[in-house]
């Protein structure tokens, strides 16, 4: 037994982990635990309870990292599920090819990023993870392997795809990747003052800019922030100068981010970008990945850990929805470090419980203060239930289940996919078992 | 003249092994020897090398790591033809200290492949880089044979007798054209420590190996992987026992 916690830090409760390692001889390793069942676990990049499986088995998929196949002239990859999605980017981005859509962070599993049909900047153009994806090659606890994708087998990749981990352990993926010119990026930084600012930004950016999104200072209330655009740099080619990763050195007693921190930074952190705003040609990892630098940031929260909220409303309600949701913030003095607006393109994700739809996707952090916490984000809840909204499993930590129901129609049609040896936190919390 | 490096790698699908193979294949003009003692194995390691690099020539070799006469077949047929520039000798296991004392049969295996088995290999290897008087060899131990410890001096001993083998090989190999390398790796990041304890603050094979192979290449006699561990290493070895003795580790 090992005390494992997830990205948000909200408990380090004992696991029976059981690395996986070879490919073939994993369908031995994930026999279905006889308490507690069992779920895969990668780099433990969710923020909640994805990942987690308290005294029962974490089967760890970091140990499957070997690359399989690639197709230099199609793009085609083929991969074990462990991969970080990082390796792929820097082996590959050399060679003309690029992972079409990544998320916020690039120390995640291919698996990860399939399981919870991740979404990146550019979802407007691209969708989200799973839309690249061609062929999952999925071990049930039962033995069997199954074999599915956008053309084969569709109904298990949709179940699959966003499904959690719940319907099986993914073994192996094959990925479409996308041409590229190399790892620069031409970008564009705008200040914003209000959210109508935000959204007038981002309805003319789409359709020229591959990459958009903004920083958004939830502490004043007043919907002010910066936006962000970028594009591929077609001319540069240098090869990328990779700076030094930093780590949080420890867990710091209290949480640095608190009512006497967030003011200070929230303003600093607008006059700085302001000063930056403009046009420059950066490289992809601090514009894809800006914490990654610094790992292990989780670590500033403090013992208690915190909580991520993301949220995603249909358009059409997306700006009172937001304003609401910043008005609640502001009301609680629970601000958040960094809070992340963005606008999904029109397009529905393939995964029956994807997170991405067509709408306004807004993420907070908050620091764990206990029922305080607790309180706002159930106004928060009220605010996205209203607007037809739902919430991101990936991130989730405590959302009531007739939220996750409300939120995720096909989930009906989910469970008939399920695994019955698979079991997280999140399934017994949400799904009952 | 042909620049290219052969580089034999002994317990390959090892992981530190493994990324010492990813680096060594990212650099070029390296013609790889994959050898282990499970096809399918060495297979999906060979795979991965080829996309992370297409031009490097990777062979597998399945044998042996316990018979000295399989051992002594292995090393010969590696020099058949070319000599063999690099050989990295990384296999090992890491069985329970507890079961090592209760079960003989285990105790004597774990000598055996961390022990008596890496030996076998460097002095095989030794009798054709003599002869040749070029080429290196880099054998893993690990901090655990620096000094006996309760948690695993089993597993220990074995790196310990690894230790004294590599010194007495540098002896032996002083100012000719081959040389010797011991690696003690601390604790690792890797599939093997990944149920233990604290095993996330251990070294990831990513950075061990690339301390590893740069030391490889600047003909280091010990390698310590990180580095920190020459001066943890040192201090515990210089404890008095009077003070190691009460130390749980």
């Amino acid at each position: 037994m090992k005390p494992i916690s997830s990205w948000g830090r909200l408990s380090h409760e004992d696991h029976q982990v059981i690395p996986l390692n070879d490919r073939h001889q994993a369908f031995n390793q994930i026999r279905a635990n006889e308490t507690q069942g069992g779920i895969a676990h990668g780099m433990g990049r969710s923020y909640g309870d994805v990942g987690l499986n308290p005294k029962g088995a974490l089967w760890l998929t970091t140990g499957l990292h070997h690359l399989i196949h690639f197709d230099e002239h199609t793009g085609r990859l083929i991969c074990e599920s462990g991969v970080l999605l990082r390796d792929i980017q820097r082996l590959l981005i050399p060679r003309g090819w690029i992972l079409p859509v990544t998320p916020g962070s690039q120390m995640v599993t291919v698996g990860g990023a399939i399981a919870n049909d991740v979404h990146g900047k550019n979802h407007h153009l691209l969708g989200s993870f799973g839309d690249h994806v061609q062929n999952i090659k999925l071990i049930r606890t039962d033995g069997t392997i199954i074999e599915c994708g956008p053309l084969h087998n569709t109904e298990w990749f949709s179940a699959t795809l966003g499904g959690l981990g719940l319907t099986g352990v993914i073994l192996e993926a094959e990925i479409q990747m996308r041409p590229t010119a190399g790892p620069w990026l031409d970008t564009e930084s705008i200040p914003y003052s209000n959210l109508s600012e935000f959204f007038e930004l981002a309805d003319s950016s789409e359709k020229d800019w591959e990459h958009t999104v903004s920083w958004i200072d939830c502490i004043s209330g007043k919907g002010q922030g910066i936006f962000m655009r970028a594009n591929p740099n077609k001319e540069l080619k240098h090869a990328p100068k990779m700076k030094a990763e930093k780590k949080m050195p420890f867990v710091p007693p209290i949480s640095l981010v608190n009512s006497l921190t967030l003011r200070p930074f929230n303003f600093l952190y607008r006059n700085h970008q302001k000063y930056k705003a403009g046009t420059s040609t950066v490289h992809y990892e601090p514009f894809f990945y800006p914490l990654d630098k610094l790992l292990e940031w989780n670590r500033m929260y403090g013992p208690k850990g915190f909580f991520q909220y993301q949220s995603v409303v249909p358009r059409n309600v997306g700006q009172d929805a937001t304003q609401a949701m910043l008005k609640e913030i502001e009301k609680s003095g629970e601000g958040s470090f960094l809070a992340v607006l963005k606008t999904f393109g029109n397009r529905e994700s393939l995964g029956m419980l994807s997170f991405p739809e067509p709408g306004v996707t807004l993420a907070l952090d908050f620091p764990n203060h206990a029922s305080r916490t607790h309180k706002l984000m159930n106004r928060l809840d009220a605010i996205v239930k209203e607007a037809k909204g739902r919430i991101y499993p990936a991130k989730d930590a405590r959302m009531p289940r007739e939220l996750f129901e409300a939120g995720y129609p096909k989930l009906n049609e989910f469970l008939k996919y399920r695994d019955a040896g698979i079991s997280s936190s999140l399934s017994r919390r949400l799904l009952g078992s | 003249m042909n620049n290219t490096k052969r580089i034999a790698i002994i317990g390959a699908t090892s992981s530190i092994a493994e990324h010492c193979a990813r680096i060594w294949a990212q650099q070029g003009s390296v013609e790889l020897i994959l050898v282990g003692r499970d096809q399918r194995k060495l297979e999906i390691v060979a795979a991965d090398l080829l996309v992370r690099s297409q031009n490097t020539k990777i062979e597998i070799v399945v044998t042996d790591f316990i018979d000295p006469t399989a051992i002594q077949n292995t090393v010969d047929a590696l020099f058949t033809f070319q000599p063999i520039d690099i050989a990295l000798i990384a296999h090992g296991t890491l069985p329970e200290q507890q079961d090592c004392q209760s079960n003989l049969g285990l105790n004597y295996s774990t000598l055996e492949i961390n022990g008596i088995s890496p030996v076998l290999y460097a002095e095989a290897f030794a009798q054709h880089m003599t002869k040749l008087n070029q080429g290196s060899i880099a054998i893993i131990g690990s901090v655990a044979g620096d000094r006996g410890r309760k948690s695993n001096y089993v597993y220990g001993a074995a790196k310990g007798l690894v230790t004294r083998y590599a010194q007495g090989l540098q002896h032996r190999f002083a100012g000719t054209g081959v040389n010797v390398s011991l690696i003690k790796p601390g604790p690792t990041n890797t599939p093997m420590t990944a149920a233990m304890k604290g095993s996330e603050k251990f070294a990831t094979p990513e950075e061990v190996a690339k301390t590893i192979t740069a030391g490889i290449e600047s003909k280091k006699a010990v390698i310590y992987a990180p580095a920190k561990w020459w001066l943890i290493m040192m201090v515990i070895r210089h404890l008095p026992s009077l003070i190691f003795n009460k130390m749980n580790i």
